[in-house]
């Protein structure tokens, strides 16, 4: 009768409080950079101690440079990751620093780590900490008042979400990635379809994507509103935790009988549920500023006097006006100026593995200024060199960068100017998101490949 | 934490729905390591006309837009923010709500909030009121037709009130509004369950021992 997000809070409830709250123990806690100054301060100011060290570790990612990384020209930029290497330093917190080949996106290198394990309770200030849901963990992000409430306590004070299952069916057609499902479901239910729920993702279509593909939708829960999405545990999950690092060793058999039940039960009851079918998901992006303004690529411009709800009308415009473009136009002749490659959302090795297949042996077009790739973490640009996909980035005439947050939002030098758009794996377009001014489109690797070389928005079903 | 009490403010609409925390607080200015400062700030790039130096080799003269409605008298004053559907969604960025609060805004009232800025504002003496679209509707109205509408905000009974004696009830979780009205220390309240938090570790370390392996 539990869903999966039942089981994994009743499992961490330390105490029931009478007033619908209850007191919930946190497994891991991932730290970054610009969310945590202001936690270890306050610590300190109340002359508290970290409740348990060992189960912490922070990742410098938001500010870091791409390239050239030994000079940070912002000085404020500098200050910060200082801060960050001196509070874990003082604390004794593990850190991966900027040059330590695990370094990468704290959702990315959790994960990969195996620091982010299947029935956990794993928090961090940044709200796309819900990527680790797809290990079928309860996985969400926090303010800087709770990172510091974490350290201090090991525990949050949180009221229990509702249930939502979303349930996705039907045969992908070729070129369709995990990003355009979420895009599409996004599309369907809107920025505030889940707020106040626990998206459980299921359904044969979720079965048959890769972890990675998993951790794609559920990164994104957040810009459907939910703090959390969650995938439940298969033999995918356990063969992908298998062997990291963090991963157990000693207790492998005994952890793998925990995990297998790690599921919703049969009869269990949802507050909401929701069906998708992926056979109609043609290739999907973003044409306005905010990830609920979804259309399909060959769709054109939207007019918003065709809409009803009046503020969602007046969203329309404004969207309309900054991102420069008029209803009717067709998606696919607008034209872009630079690619990004990249984030906790699109920034593994099978989205590498995705673009690279569609570039070999082609340019990137003349009208692109800047076309990057920046893999999540540096374990992965190692593999994606071994595996020769950065030769062919680099031949095509991408940029191929070291891990970071980079232009998905733009916390470090990599930026977009004002006026220009970009083609972009990022999860989140609003205005001047990626830089004061830009414009962003966010859709698959593939898709952002694609674009790249013709200049363009294409189908690359069509390829 | 400072409590909240019962007070009247001017209140300003800002006619826009999915107002996103990138919107409130730009990530350039999420640099600082300190937890003021951030009000200068506030929707940036709608407050002013030009961008700042990036370089930040040199202070910046920006320009206000006189457009924006927090660049106009009386709404420049104003303490209370009136915003539509799903206003702070996005990031979880607490600086959304430092720099609303260094700006002087004291709560915001919107029909629907983003799950994180909600949980965040209780945590900085600034509430935010839910209250229905209609009703919000009339607020707009109020305060878009007569620059300068007050309203009181009273938490211990739950009411918002017009200056011209309209009240409207708002629901609020208990636990959220203890807190704010007595502003209350989050950490060390829940310090008090020390024991049994141990108590938790203790049996839970023996069930599932490799979450308490060491980093």
């Amino acid at each position: 009768m539990k869903t999966l997000y039942d089981k994994l809070w009743e499992d961490h409830v330390v105490y029931n409080f009478d007033d619908d709250t209850s007191l919930i123990y946190i497994d891991r806690h991932l730290i970054h950079e610009v969310t945590s100054a202001q936690a270890f301060e306050g610590l300190r100011l109340a002359n508290r101690k970290p409740w348990r060290i060992n189960t912490n570790l922070a990742v410098p990612d938001h500010n870091v440079p791409t390239k050239n990384r030994e000079i940070i020209d912002d000085p404020i930029s500098r200050i910060q990751l200082e801060t960050l290497d001196k509070n874990c330093k003082h604390t004794g917190i593990t850190k991966f620093d900027m040059f330590d080949p695990r370094q990468g996106i704290v959702h990315v290198i959790g994960p990969e780590q195996g620091a982010s394990l299947p029935g956990m309770t794993i928090v961090c200030g940044d709200s796309h900490t819900s990527t680790n849901g797809a290990l079928g963990a309860l996985a969400f992000g926090i303010g800087t008042s709770d990172v510091e409430h974490v350290l201090a306590t090991q525990c949050l004070v949180l009221r229990k979400d509702k249930n939502m299952l979303i349930n996705i069916g039907g045969v992908m057609e070729k070129g369709i990635s995990a990003k355009d499902i979420i895009l599409a479901i996004i599309g369907k239910i809107g920025t505030a379809g889940a707020t106040g729920y626990a998206i459980e993702f299921a359904g044969e279509v979720i079965r048959s994507l890769s972890i990675e593909g998993r951790m794609t939708i559920c990164n994104m829960s957040i810009e459907a509103g939910s703090r959390v999405g969650l995938v439940a545990v298969d033999k995918k999950t356990l063969d992908y935790v298998h062997g990291r690092p963090y991963s157990p060793k000693d207790n492998w058999s005994k952890a793998i009988n925990f995990w297998q039940e790690l599921k919703s039960d049969n009869d269990a009851k949802f507050d909401k549920v929701i069906e998708i079918d992926v056979s109609r998901i043609e290739p999907q992006v973003t044409w306005g500023t905010s990830p609920e303004m979804v259309i399909s690529v060959n769709d054109s411009i939207p007019d918003p006097s065709e809409t009803k709800d009046i503020i969602k009308r007046e969203g329309y415009k404004n969207a309309l006006n900054y991102m420069n473009l008029k209803p009717g136009m067709k998606f696919n002749q607008i034209k872009i100026d630079k690619v990004f490659i990249g984030s906790c959302t699109n920034s593994r090795i099978g989205d590498l593995r995705d673009a690279a297949s569609i570039i070999e042996g082609k340019k990137v077009s003349k009208n692109i200024k800047l076309a990057m790739v920046v893999p999540g973490s540096g374990l992965i640009k190692r593999q994606a060199e071994d595996e020769g996909l950065a030769k062919i980035f680099i031949d095509s005439g991408f940029e191929w960068r070291d891990p970071g947050c980079s232009m998905c939002l733009g916390m470090n030098p990599d930026q977009l100017q004002s006026g220009e758009r970009c083609a972009s794996t990022s999860n989140r377009n609003f205005e001047g998101r990626q830089g004061p001014g830009g414009m962003t489109h966010l859709a698959s690797p593939s898709m952002a490949a694609a674009a790249a070389i013709a200049g363009h928005f294409i189908d690359i079903r069509d390829l | 934490m400072r409590a909240f009490k019962t007070f009247t403010g001017i209140a300003v609409p800002l006619d826009r729905s999915n107002v996103d925390t990138d919107a409130i607080i730009p990530k350039e200015y999420l640099k600082s390591i300190k937890r003021t400062g951030f009000g200068e700030n506030l929707f940036d790039s709608w407050r002013y006309l030009n961008e700042n130096d990036s370089s930040r080799k040199k202070k910046t003269n920006r320009k206000a837009n006189p457009n924006f409605i927090l660049n106009k008298s009386p709404y420049d004053k104003a303490e209370i923010l009136l915003a539509r559907e799903n206003f702070g969604c996005g990031s979880s960025r607490e600086h959304a709500v430092w720099a609303l609060s260094d700006f002087g805004f004291k709560a915001v009232l919107a029909p629907s909030f983003g799950d994180i800025f909600y949980s965040n504002s209780f945590k900085n003496g600034f509430l935010p009121v839910r209250l229905q679209a209609k009703e919000i509707d009339v607020l707009f109205n109020s305060s878009q037709s007569f620059p300068g509408f007050k309203l009181t905000i009273n938490l211990k009974d739950q009411i918002v009130e017009t200056q011209d004696n309209k009240n409207f009830r708002f629901s609020i979780e208990p636990n959220l509004k203890t807190r704010l009205l007595e502003g209350l220390d989050d950490i060390a309240v829940t310090l008090k369950y020390s024991d049994t938090i141990r108590k938790y570790e203790k049996n839970r370390s023996q069930l599932v021992p490799w979450l308490f392996k060491e980093i």
